[in-house]
């Protein structure tokens, strides 16, 4: 394999998925949260087609396409409630949310 | 070392940090606009990844469905919310924020000393001889043989989520309290 080891691409990927687990730790807008997600599952996927090139075969990468759909169909779900938030007139924080107490 | 390695070195430690600089510039930003548009460099950059591990396939999904389609989804909502979907920085660092930046940084230590250690040296000589060209032809050999099972749940996932996205948004406007 020419170029770096798939240890750096691991740890490329594990930086990835800790950003975006800060982001959703951190940031209050819905938004936000749901941009950071898709950043987790993105390291997730590097890591996933990493060790598919390592190991030779295509598994990994199938299952990188399949995490692409199941996040593409998060996004739908996530924001079609943001809108749906923004037409109840609520506010867009996920501290002020507090009807379930959680 | 050849020239070869040499440029794969390179492009290599350029995209991993614009990658790495643009996840940043994600979390970071308060007006959700340039987050969504850092988003879209940070999917860029990473296709490079992939395209370095020879995973051609995904990385023209990756462009073409994050970066094209489900993008431009968060930028019209993004635009339909306006101003309100801002959110301004909750003056000076809370204690909130640094025990999550310090739980973060937990996992990420962890992460990494469990790749340094318990890997080993195992993970540092080369890959197998086996070649897996990521072109379209072979990933889809492998989605109608071996992983069919995942192709289909993939479809009916990706309905119900169709289905649950028309709902939420039909019913929003029969709520009581609702406007527009």
């Amino acid at each position: 394999m020419m170029g770096p080891n798939i240890v750096w691409y691991l740890c490329v990927s594990a930086f990835l998925f800790t950003t975006g687990a800060a982001g959703v730790l951190i940031r209050r807008s819905p938004l936000i949260i749901l941009l950071s997600l898709e950043i987790m599952l993105n390291g997730a996927n590097l890591a996933l087609i990493a060790f598919s090139r390592y190991h030779g075969t295509g598994d990994g990468q199938i299952f990188a396409l399949t995490v692409m759909a199941v996040a593409a169909a998060e996004v739908v779900v996530g924001l079609g409630l943001i809108v749906a938030m923004a037409r109840r007139r609520l506010e867009l924080d996920v501290d002020k949310l507090r009807t379930l107490r959680g | 070392m050849d020239v070869g390695n040499v440029l794969v070195w390179i492009v290599w430690i350029l995209a991993a940090f614009a990658c790495l600089g643009s996840g940043i510039a994600v979390i970071s930003f308060s007006n959700p606009f340039y987050s969504a548009l850092s988003l879209i460099a940070n999917l860029a950059s990473l296709a490079v990844l992939y395209l370095l591990l020879s995973a051609e396939f995904v990385a023209a999904a990756q462009v073409l469905v994050y970066a094209g389609a489900v993008m431009v989804m968060f930028l019209f909502v993004i635009a339909y919310l306006g101003g309100r979907a801002d959110t301004p920085w909750a003056g000076g660092p809370s204690w909130q924020a640094l025990a999550a930046v310090a739980a973060a940084g937990a996992i990420f230590v962890e992460v990494i000393v469990v790749i340094g250690l318990k890997t080993g040296g195992r993970l540092t000589h080369a890959p197998t001889t086996d070649y897996f060209s990521g072109s379209p032809y072979d990933i889809g050999q492998l989605f109608l043989t071996d992983h069919l099972l995942a192709f289909e749940i993939t479809s009916i996932v990706l309905l119900v989520a169709a289905v649950g996205g028309v709902i939420l948004g039909s019913h929003a406007r029969e709520l009581p309290g609702a406007e527009g």
